[in-house]
């Protein structure tokens, strides 16, 4: 218990870098970004009025003390108000960061379990057979496709199977002209969702792969060489017994570990994804933000996304607790 | 070493002679054998090598400019063809030069942050492990913060700000970001082999000679790491040619100049995908894993060298001079 109060303790404060990250680095650029920023809507022909108030939701008034506008930052962020977006004037940036919030969720979500359950289960093959040909040569190809730029890889997936022999969708999440009203809860709708989430996550699945396989076939090999696999062997247990409750079991712990430095990449490489197949995710509004520098839209999907990062960084350490009794009594 | 011991085994001996040769050779020659003798190494160094002749030898390979006001040199995209290479981009500009020329700005950058990123990740792996206590407690905080704090969405965030910020779009601003963003992993990886450095024999020993603490970090711990920050190094390369190359794609860099991400966010920007025009994509984008699959291969061949229980068999020459030493015997 102390465990996990010490961890979710430092993850509220990586949460709070975060935020002062957001609120400093605006005002720490050399140049004033803010002034110049208001002075590009102006000439964009937005009216005083509302240049006045946008002014004052992002703080930027220097009358104002400055640990004054941190606490207002605060505050808003507490009640959800992320300012309004400029690229999609009026709306409000917490309202688009909502609705694409699940999109990303969901393609990464798919795409890291997916790719955590087949690199594992890849690996845990290789370091089983090891020496066959797949173990040496399947690795380093895998190595060298997860050095492919994660967009590249969504460019030339989407140019051959979209493109060249039409097999998947191009572009949205959904079929938007079969669906006019939105989701639904339909096979029809699932079947598409399905066949439109297939390449981007196909993409990060490919690009993330090799590590899996790496660190478990690593970890595996050592695992092998124990004396209490001879046993389990001795006692003549059957095969995928010794192999999946022994030795995997016991193995896996290693890539768990690496999952929270995994989650970042694998969320730097949906944005990326999402912007190649206009998939309606964070990082395409990111895209559309950072191109028509609407720094309330970019700040605030940074914050999102960092929040949805820590979450999941802390469930990946409340699994790894329960799988390693020896971290909640603060023996490892 | 006694003089005495020579030849009472072959594979003694050997090592003798070898280390002789060593000696007579000088530290960056030994240093160049040693890395052309793992053929992981040579192979990606040779890659490596190719890229960077032809960013610095841009000028001879093409007689178009990559970009500018004289560029335009066709009429639109056009495929390739035996005047131009690698096709033509929308704006008529060559895309062979622009690979070339690109080549200068996306390697250069990558070689900035990761030269950067490497000085920091030393600085606070090693002074964290080795100083300990509250400096330990302050800096492992701020690794592990940087550490789940998702990088590109960050990276964005500084680039856009920057490029607002009057210092303009432009190269530097990317390689800082980079930096910035990219050290956190390589001085966790090194603080943590610091912490078992640091209790060994020798550390003690210079310690009680009196060692200034600079010269018992940086002479006698950092030179016994040096194989793992080679090989953080090659990584945070490949990370920072990547997310440069994205930050580019994504418009954060300068547009109007040709490196390998700016071609792809023209690529982009004028629907090369939906028209068709695979060349101008396909280009960059393998240059880029090329590049960072070479930077790769270095580093698994780093990791053999480190970790001789990594290698196969004894190298091809010494087991050829173990024959002939038996022969002779």
């Amino acid at each position: 218990m102390r465990y996990l109060l010490r961890r979710a303790g430092f993850y509220l404060i990586a949460l709070w870098a975060a935020i002062t990250f957001n609120f400093i680095i605006p005002r720490l650029m050399p140049g004033d970004p803010l002034q110049n920023y208001i002075a590009k809507l102006r000439n964009q022909g937005m009216s005083q009025a509302t240049i006045i108030a946008l002014r004052k939701e992002f703080g930027a008034d220097p009358s104002v003390p400055l640990w004054q506008q941190y606490l207002d930052y605060l505050n808003a962020l507490l009640h959800g108000q992320f300012g309004t977006s400029t690229s999609e004037y009026p709306t409000p940036v917490a309202q688009i960061l909502s609705q694409s919030l699940p999109w990303t969720i969901g393609l990464v979500g798919t795409a890291v379990v997916l790719s955590f359950l087949i690199g594992t289960l890849l690996g845990i093959l290789f370091a089983w057979r090891r020496g066959s040909w797949y173990d040496t040569t399947l690795p380093p190809a895998l190595t060298f496709l997860s050095a492919v730029p994660y967009f590249w890889m969504a460019l030339a997936l989407l140019y051959v199977f979209g493109m060249m022999l039409n097999w998947f969708p191009t572009s949205d999440a959904y079929d938007l002209s079969n669906f006019p009203n939105g989701p639904e809860w339909s096979l029809d709708f699932i079947g598409s969702l399905v066949q439109h989430a297939a390449l981007p996550v196909i993409t990060l699945i490919i690009g993330t792969l090799a590590q899996w396989v790496l660190t478990m076939r690593n970890a595996m090999v050592t695992t092998l060489s124990e004396d209490y696999l001879l046993m389990a062997q001795a006692k003549g247990l059957p095969g995928p017994r010794v192999v999946f409750a022994y030795a995997a079991r016991n193995a896996v712990l290693p890539s768990i570990t690496s999952f929270s430095i995994s989650l970042g990449l694998v969320v730097s490489g949906s944005l990326l994804t999402e912007i190649v197949f206009n998939y309606p995710g964070i990082g395409y509004h990111l895209f559309r933000g950072a191109s028509e520098s609407d720094y309330a839209l970019i700040e605030g999907g940074f914050l999102i996304l960092a929040l949805t990062v820590l979450a999941a960084n802390f469930l990946a350490e409340l699994v790894y607790s329960t799988l390693d009794p020896r971290i909640r009594h603060g023996r490892a | 070493m006694q003089v005495t011991n020579l030849g009472e085994s072959p594979v003694e001996t050997v090592a003798l002679v070898e280390q002789a040769e060593q000696r007579h050779r000088g530290p960056l020659l030994n240093a160049l054998r040693l890395l052309s003798r793992n053929s992981k190494i040579a192979t990606g160094l040779v890659i490596l090598l190719l890229f960077v002749l032809m960013a610095l030898a841009a000028p001879l390979l093409t007689p178009y400019p990559p970009d500018g006001p004289k560029s335009q040199v066709a009429h639109g995209a056009q495929p390739p063809s035996p005047e131009h290479i690698l096709g033509t981009t929308s704006l008529g500009q060559d895309m062979f030069a622009q690979i070339a020329y690109g080549a200068r700005v996306s390697l250069l950058i990558g070689f900035v942050a990761a030269t950067g990123s490497t000085l920091l990740q030393v600085l606070f792996g090693l002074s964290s492990a080795y100083f300990g206590g509250l400096i330990d407690e302050v800096l492992s905080l701020l690794i592990n913060i940087f550490l789940v704090l998702p990088g590109l969405p960050l990276a964005i965030v500084l680039a856009s700000l920057a490029s607002a910020s009057g210092t303009g779009k432009n190269e530097f601003v990317i390689a800082m970001v980079l930096l910035f963003t990219s050290w956190a992993y390589g001085a966790r990886v090194l603080r943590s082999q610091t912490l078992s450095l640091k209790e060994r024999e020798f550390v003690t020993a210079a310690r009680s000679m009196g060692e200034f603490t600079w010269r018992m970090i940086f002479s006698e711990i950092l030179p016994n790491e040096i194989a793992l920050v080679a090989s953080t190094y090659v990584g945070t390369f490949v990370y920072a040619l990547g997310a440069e190359v994205a930050l580019e794609f994504l418009g954060l860099g300068d547009v109007s100049r040709a490196s390998w991400g700016s071609i792809l966010f023209w690529a982009q920007l004028n629907g090369a995908l939906i028209t068709g025009q695979w060349w101008l994509f396909v280009p960059a984008g393998l240059c880029v894993a090329l590049v960072c699959g070479a930077l790769t291969l270095v580093n698994f061949g780093i990791d053999e060298l480190a970790n001789p229980s990594l290698r196969q068999a004894i190298p091809r020459k010494l087991r050829k001079l173990l024959k002939a030493r038996a022969v002779v015997a």
